[in-house]
């Protein structure tokens, strides 16, 4: 059994650490030894935020370096770019197409990096884009962007969907469980209903 | 059962089942949720003390009247906590004393990268360090246990990547174990010069067998493999070093202070070549050179930031990846602000306008030191914001003090500021002092502190009232006013600063992630009225975006706390439906 290395790279408060929650639940399930690095603290205040999520038969160290990553799953496209490098080549990149500008863009000192996705695409070989803030507004609040990334991530894992729905229930308030069904949901039929023109 | 769990909650889960009845602490990242998860246990007493010094007097008095206490803080913590610490370690304890101490290599969120072992050395007191979730359970139990041996504290050394990763434990159940009958024994535990000179030697025989022990201890071993490198690690380093070099044998130290001279000894002469991976400082490195032994360490590898098992192979061992080169090199960069909502931006909107030189402090308004604001000159330690003000006064004299303000939290406040406010009345300074009052420790995560009314396990108590504690230590111009009312704390400021008698100034709204502060409804520009004329943008709000030829505001963050309308002349930032949910 390889290991899988996930990353869920994103902006402080999008939700990173509830979505590594999931992915470690599913994975101990299945009887992986999991090693997960998250971030609390100052750079949650609206900063980058990095989660690594390990799996395999052994996991010894809890980061992920550049080169490691076989998924990197990135909620706003700048961060997408800014971790490219951690990706392996030939690894798997999904990409929210939310963009939040940070400080220096928006008090003018920097501009918003152009032409992200494309970037994406002509450096990787492997990129799902979506624009999960629609799908969470659909599935009924924008809080579940994260559970519609991770319902993407899901469809191509080795593990069964029960298991996802049953770890999304472990991790999420009662209150908010129907949403988060629905928000994983169309998540994980996005890439069969879209079929292969979003991967390129 | 198998849990996945937080290296934070495994050190409880630890205590818990050592069976633990005390637990003090300061919160600090990366050691908060340590107590917070002790807090979940009823079986446990646990509390959130104003600093850490206290907090460890408060562990030592529980351990010394027997119970097993458990105290934890962040690295800088162990510093104010410096003065208990060392005397702790001649008194020795009677029920099992355990401090937990979490550095912070990288500065994820600390004002410095200190490396805690050099306190179990100067302090000769043995530390722990565990590599996992698993192990930060075992060698808490295994802490109180070596404690009550051996007659000390014990400490428990964690790491950011550490305490904030997830893996693998299996519990067990909670021990009962009795608290210990109290007997007086003043040659022990009051420590006059008689009785300090005679603890000293015991505190010297005690050393002297715990480097025996280090030895014959199960937490500190060989794991033989290839017999041409030999590996010397622990905590982090230790997992980062078995990735890169996948195939040599390791010495790993599970108890890092006092260092085991035989094993070592016996690795040395067993491999071709010995390294040492350790973060941050050459602790170890430094002990195996003094035995006269050749060892590869920081010579390869930075003493400053992390480790990871990329910079290890890199710098010690064969580096195969490949890496999918950066498209695009001038990424901006997203550095943390302070929330859509937060209470801190009128403030420091204001400072910045007035142009004030601000001694500041620790908390998410050090935010303010950053652009748009850049309202902040000086930012040391916890407290030193309110006693810099007043040096900055007795050396530049009356003309700088004038445009001089010392800001700091409620927390931090309470934590150390109020020592520096008497030093400004005793003196007969004339600062100004703003506190912050967000009704809750932000920067960690929303604790609660003396000033709050509530415990840590959300017990109602009695809250200092920081007007009354201002006015009792002498202050007598005290102004209470609320930051997002730009207009009149722009005047109270001004006044404040000049007034040629020491003040404070209490700027009151609650934290905008606070259940309570639920604000109602965003914003949206109004293009018929908005002039853009772009003066929004200066309280720095990440939900105000410029578009280049209008202004918008982005759904996804804004929380309808509408202080942007407060800078708009034009009437055209109006509050509309809801957020979206
Ligand atoms: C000695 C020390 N202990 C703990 C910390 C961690 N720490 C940083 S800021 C802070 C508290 C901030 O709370 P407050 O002053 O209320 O300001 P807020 O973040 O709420 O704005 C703490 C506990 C530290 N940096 N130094």
């Amino acid at each position: 059994m390889n290991n899988i290395n996930i990353m869920i790279v994103g902006v402080g408060g999008q939700g990173s650490i509830l979505a590594s929650k999931v992915i470690g639940s599913v994975a101990l399930q299945n009887s992986f030894d999991i090693k997960m690095s998250e971030v609390h603290g100052m750079s949650q205040r609206g900063g980058s935020v990095v989660t690594s999520v390990k799996l395999g038969e052994k996991v010894h160290a809890p980061i992920i370096d550049r080169g490691e990553a076989d998924i990197i799953l990135a909620f706003e496209q700048l961060e997408a770019l800014r971790w490219i490098e951690h990706l392996q080549p030939g690894g798997k990149m999904v990409v929210n197409t939310q963009k939040i500008e940070p400080v220096p863009v928006i008090i003018g000192d920097a501009e918003y990096t152009e032409n992200v996705l494309e970037m994406l695409k002509e450096n990787l070989q492997d990129v799902v884009v979506i624009n999960a803030l629609e799908k969470a507004l659909q599935a009924g609040s924008k809080k579940v962007v994260n559970v519609v990334m991770l319902g993407v991530m899901a469809s191509f894992l080795p593990f069964d969907r029960a298991d996802w729905l049953q770890a999304v229930k472990e991790n999420v308030p009662r209150d908010y469980l129907n949403k988060n069904t629905a928000a994983f949901d169309s998540g994980f039929n996005y890439v069969s209903q879209k079929g292969a023109e979003i991967n390129c | 059962m198998k849990q996945l769990m937080l290296g934070n909650e495994a050190v409880a889960r630890g205590a818990y089942e050592a069976g633990v009845t005390v637990a003090s602490a300061y919160p600090g990242t990366p050691s908060t949720e340590v107590t917070e998860y002790i807090a979940e246990y009823d079986e446990i007493y646990s509390e959130w003390a104003p600093n850490e010094k206290v907090a460890l007097e408060m562990a030592v008095g529980s351990a010394v009247a027997g119970a097993r206490t458990i105290c934890t803080m962040k690295h800088v913590g162990l510093n104010v906590a410096a003065d208990p610490l060392f005397t702790s370690s001649y008194t020795g304890i009677n029920g099992g004393l355990v401090i937990v101490v979490a550095d912070d290599p990288g500065l994820h969120s600390s004002q410095n990268e200190q490396d805690s072992r050099h306190y179990a050395r100067a302090a000769k007191i043995p530390m722990l360090s565990p590599v996992d979730s698993a192990e930060c359970r075992s060698m808490v139990k295994e802490g109180f246990r070596i404690s009550e041996e051996f007659d000390t504290p014990v400490l428990v050394r964690l790491s950011t990547r550490i305490s904030h990763s997830r893996s693998v434990v299996e519990t067990g159940e909670r021990k009962k174990v009795r608290v210990k009958e109290y007997e007086k024994d003043f040659q022990k535990y009051v420590m006059m010069p008689a009785m300090g000179r005679k603890r000293h030697v015991v505190v010297e025989e005690r050393l002297d067998e715990l480097r025996g022990f280090s030895s014959s201890t199960e937490l500190n071993y060989i794991d033989w493999q290839n017999r041409n490198t030999g590996v010397v690690s622990s905590g982090i380093a230790y997992q980062y070093a078995r990735e890169a070099f996948p195939e040599a044998s390791f010495l790993k130290l599970g108890l890092v202070f006092p260092f085991p001279e035989a094993l070592i000894k016996e690795l040395a002469r067993e491999v071709k070549k010995l390294y040492v991976v350790e973060e941050l400082e050459p602790f170890f490195e430094n002990q195996i050179k003094a035995l006269g032994l050749e060892v590869i360490g920081k010579d390869r590898l930075p003493v400053t930031g992390e480790l990871s098992p990329g910079l290890i192979r890199e710098n010690m061992n064969q580096d195969e990846r490949e890496i999918i080169e950066s498209p695009q090199d001038d990424i901006p960069a997203r550095p943390p602000v302070m929330c859509p909502g937060c209470p801190h931006r009128g403030a420091f909107y204001v400072l910045d306008q007035l142009d004030l030189t601000v001694t500041g402090d620790i908390g998410c308004y050090t935010l303010g030191a950053l652009p748009p604001a850049e309202a902040m000159d000086t930012c040391l330690c916890m407290g030193g914001s309110v006693s810099m003000a007043h040096g900055v006064e007795q050396a530049a004299g009356p003309d700088l003090a004038d445009k001089t303000i010392g800001v700091i939290g409620d927390s931090t406040f309470i934590h150390s500021g109020i020592t520096g406010l008497i030093d400004i009345v005793y003196n007969q300074g004339t600062s100004t002092v703003m506190i912050l009052d967000n009704s809750i420790t932000g920067m960690t995560g929303h604790q609660e502190n003396p000033a709050t009314g509530y415990t840590i396990k959300g017990e109602p108590t009695s809250s200092v009232d920081l007007k009354k504690l201002a006015e009792a230590v002498g202050i007598k111009r005290v102004s209470v006013v609320d930051p997002f009312e730009l207009e009149e704390l722009r005047q109270i400021v001004s006044r404040e600063v000049k007034a040629d008698e020491a003040s404070v100034i209490i700027a009151q709204r609650p934290c905008a992630l606070l259940e309570e502060m639920e604000y109602s409804g965003i914003m949206k520009v109004d293009f018929d009225r908005c002039t853009y004329c772009r003066r929004c943008m200066e309280i720095g709000c990440p939900a105000i975006v410029d578009r280049g030829d209008r202004i918008t505001i982005n759904r996804a963050l804004c929380v309808g706390c509408a202080l942007c309308t407060e800078m708009c002349s034009f009437d055209a930032l109006k509050k509309v439906g809801d957020s979206g949910e």
